[in-house]
């Protein structure tokens, strides 16, 4: 299980929820990116709420802030910053009148506010709306401060008068021409239950408080309390003539309200108060390809921008946002959220008791391949938290039965007698290393297997050989057990070969073995060729005056092994091709959706995963993973293996070969097994073939596709024929004379239409299901 | 798996061991832990039950998906 603790520090981890730069950059946090996206849209009312929302003086604002957002928009990098504060001006000006403020009822405590500018009336008004009587004293004979300087084509002095008349509807008391002496804070303070002091700039006084080094008054940073219990500092008082800044008078009186009201509450001034203020966000945003835009010009400066301009300037709003994996990685975009949203998805999906587990599908379809990791500037993975769900779900019996069982048939065909072969080099009683080939590589190309063997022997001498699977099944599937029991039978046929030193050609593999075998040298087979030298038998590419290009797919599962996809490119180059690098390589390879199982419990994504991937280019691929390759090549695309252009003899043929199917992957390995033992060491398959193994089929290539399609095997339609045979309990068509008949060898019950023909049967169709016919229903 | 599980018109299978038509018949199906009367042709001699391919392929795998999310 996840503990909350985890889950948080995974949710912090991904940024795609922190504050875009300029919403962190303001010090209030206008909601930038939602403003513009509303203006865009031509809603420059939703754009007016958004402002209301965290400024009580939009029309004052929307003129004079001093913008701190703007210098660090992100459409810096491809022309100008988008035009804020104008567009804020256009919100005020065309986003009709602002909602009236909503007052809570009276509470019976009394704060004094000193000074009548923005700061102070920032406080003043949260306060009152909060239920506070507040009474302001202001030393001039008007509201407004140093506002009252700006010239009228700036700031024209009705439309700030009418705007700071929204303080009064919120609360009874103001004095003007009421400023404090020096000598009477300690008097103000005993007459009220809490105190702001907002002077303004350059403070007329600091009142008796305790100063920093400038002489200013001194606050505590975060909640704004001066060295006297219950009286509070703000705005451009605490500030030199050059820092001063309308949009921070604002945020001071509006966090020091917060201060006011959880101190007259008597509970934590300090808890929760994170981003306060202006901060740096954590927020990544790939601005790499966005077209430069300039700033759409003001017409009109003294009217701001026309509502078109203002929804033209908007549209240049790129949305700061992070999703690079949901951008790279088709399963996460598939799902339509992103890390942060996805953790709790789990989270929730394994904390069920009771209801439907709605990610069970999500959890399973991830290739735990690490792109996501690699492209997050946070480094956030996905698949250690993926493949550990999968863990629990599988130890708490929750996991779906149909999402890995077809996997997990293969690996254990693969670790039966049929495979499975641990041998020195025919004579020798030793061996230096050990060739482990794999069992995909294996199913999909065994006379490779058989040739890279008699090179590996040719080469260095006693090198022993390993038929068998590395388990990687079980381990994507979660199944940890069978995992563990899968390695310990290896790790016993390595023992008994006296193996320290593993010669791996498939990196799936090469990963299980890294992460789970200490004690064993990996290397892996490309590395073998690129440092012994290709085979005599290679014939390099030599037809062309112009060099083939090929593009390289890294296997997902070398990632992070660039001595591999380096052996691998320089062999590619030595056989006389040139290389294309696709957009997406080496550490940030994409998995062919083997990885993880992925393919098989998600077949729809699985298939626009593939198709994504091998439509990043027009030429040729070369690869050195048979999954990969017969992946790619089932869906059209010409791909070739690193074997094929090793040994093939026209590679050209090769790489449109169609990868075999899954009946033929399993006959290929126990052909290899039957024949490396027979050519090798002499020997006979040991063993008696089951009987229904002689049962012979006749299956026309659409059945055939059929039968890939569902999952249906060779085996499982033999078993089908033995049963229904023996038994008699068969179905038939009188009028095409055809037999039906079904049985269930473990999990799946099979149904196979057929008919003898001859010796052998010929087969019509076949299907399946999980659910159990129940056997009290049969007599 | 409420919704009709019997084909329309008649079956095209008839049992090949009794040599009798098919006939509708509740059948018990069951997946993980959970079982359902299901109404399907079997033959009313030796019981042998017909599932067909647009059941087992259709609501059968729907069901399935269901109970395994549960």
């Amino acid at each position: 299980m996840i503990g909350q603790d985890e889950l948080r520090q995974l949710e912090d981890q991904c940024i795609q929820e922190c504050a875009p730069a300029c919403t962190a950059a303001c010090p209030v946090h206008v909601d930038v990116r939602s403003l513009a996206a509303a203006v865009a849209k031509g809603d420059f009312a939703g754009g007016l709420k958004l402002l209301t929302r965290v400024v009580p003086f939009p029309r004052t604002i929307s003129r004079i802030c001093d913008a701190p957002c703007q210098p660090v928009c992100r459409r810096n990098e491809a022309g100008d910053p988008v035009a804020i504060r104008a567009l804020e001006r256009a919100c005020v000006e065309y986003g009709g009148a602002p909602d009236k403020p909503r007052v809570l009822p009276r509470r019976g405590k009394t704060v004094a506010v000193v000074g009548g500018g923005l700061s102070g009336l920032t406080a003043a008004f949260d306060l009152a709306r909060k239920g506070y009587a507040v009474s302001v004293y202001e030393a001039g004979a008007e509201f407004g401060g140093r506002l009252l300087e700006y010239p009228e084509a700036i700031l024209p002095r009705r439309l700030l008068c009418d705007e700071l008349a929204i303080v009064e509807s919120v609360f009874a008391e103001i004095s003007l021409s009421a400023g404090l002496q020096e000598d009477s804070l300690v008097a103000l303070r005993r007459e009220c239950d809490a105190l702001y002091l907002a002077v303004g700039w350059p403070a007329s006084s600091t009142f008796g408080l305790a100063v920093n080094e400038a002489g200013r008054v001194a606050v505590d940073p975060v909640t704004f309390m001066t060295s006297m219990d219950g009286v509070f500092a703000g705005g451009d008082m605490l500030r030199s003539g050059a820092e001063r800044s309308p949009i921070r008078a604002i945020s001071d009186g509006r966090r020091s309200a917060i201060s006011i009201d959880r101190y007259l509450q008597k509970v934590s001034l300090t808890a929760s108060r994170a981003n306060e203020g202006s901060y740096i966000t954590r927020l990544y945003t790939n601005t790499a390809g966005i077209a430069p835009l300039p700033a759409v010009p003001i017409s009109e400066p003294a009217t701001g921008y026309t509502g078109d301009e203002a929804t033209a300037e908007a549209a240049r709003c790129i949305q700061c946002e992070c999703m690079e994996c949901v951008k790279t990685c088709e399963y996460l975009r598939a799902y339509g959220r992103y890390p942060r949203k996805y953790l709790r998805e789990i989270y929730n999906n394994l904390s069920i008791v009771k209801g439907e587990r709605k990610s069970n599908q999500f959890i399973n379809s991830c290739s735990l391949c690490g792109l996501c990791g690699e492209v997050c500037p946070e480094d956030l993975g996905m698949g250690p938290v993926i493949q550990k769900a999968r863990q629990v779900m599988v130890a708490d019996n929750r996991m779906p039965p149909s999402a890995h069982d077809f996997a997990l048939r293969d690996m254990a065909f693969s670790n039966s007698a049929k495979f499975t072969l641990a041998r020195h080099r025919p004579g020798a009683a030793t061996s230096d290393a050990v060739f482990f080939p794999g069992c995909q590589l294996a199913g999909s190309a065994p006379a490779q297997v058989e040739q890279a063997y008699g090179y590996l022997c040719e080469k260095l001498g006693n090198v022993g050989l390993l038929l068998r699977c590395c388990g990687a099944p079980a381990d994507w599937a979660g199944r940890t057990e069978l995992f563990g029991e899968s390695l310990a039978e290896l790790r016993a046929e390595l023992d008994s070969l006296g193996a320290t030193k593993l010669i791996v050609a498939c990196s799936s593999c090469f990963q299980v073995f890294k992460a789970n075998l200490p004690g064993i040298e990996l290397i892996s087979l490309w590395e073998v060729y690129d440092r012994h030298g290709l085979p005599q038998e290679t014939k390099t590419s030599t037809f062309n005056l112009q060099p083939a290009t090929l593009a390289v797919h890294d296997p997902c599962t070398t990632r992070y092994e660039p001595q591999i996809q380096e052996s691998a490119r320089a062999l590619i180059r030595r056989l006389g091709y040139a290389i294309e690098e696709l957009a997406l390589s080496r550490e940030r390879t994409a998995c062919c959706t083997y990885g993880g199982v992925m393919w098989l419990a998600n077949r729809p994504l699985a298939e626009a995963a593939v198709r994504r991937r091998i439509g990043e280019s027009e030429a040729d691929y070369v690869t050195y993973c048979a999954m990969c390759r017969d992946f790619f090549a089932a869906r059209g695309k010409r791909t070739l293996h690193l074997l094929d252009l090793i040994y093939g003899a026209e590679p050209s043929t090769n790489a449109e070969r169609p990868g075999p199917g899954f009946s033929q992957r399993h006959e290929n390995r126990a052909r290899l097994k039957r024949r490396l033992l027979r050519e090798i060491w002499g020997e006979d398959m040991p063993g008696e073939p089951a009987t229904y193994e002689s049962i012979r089929l006749l299956i026309a290539d659409e059945v055939q596709a059929r039968l890939e399609e569902r999952l249906v095997l060779i085996e499982d339609i033999q078993r089908v024929i033995e049963h229904a045979e023996h038994t008699g309990k068969r179905l038939l068509n009188p009028v095409s004379g055809h037999l039906l008949a079904y049985f269930k060898p473990t999990a799946v019950t099979y149904w196979v239409e057929y008919a003898p023909e001859g010796e052998a049967f010929r087969i019509y169709n076949a299907y399946s299901h999980r659910m159990e016919i129940a056997e009290g229903e049969r007599k | 798996m409420n919704e009709p599980t019997l084909p329309a018109g008649p079956a095209p299978w008839i049992c090949a061991t009794c040599n009798i038509p098919l006939e509708p018949a509740k059948v018990s199906i069951a997946y993980l832990g959970n079982a359902f009367p299901v109404d399907l042709l079997k033959c009313p001699q030796c019981g042998l039950v017909w599932i067909p391919e647009d059941l087992a392929l259709g609501r059968m795998a729907e069901v399935e998906k269901t109970l395994e999310d549960k």
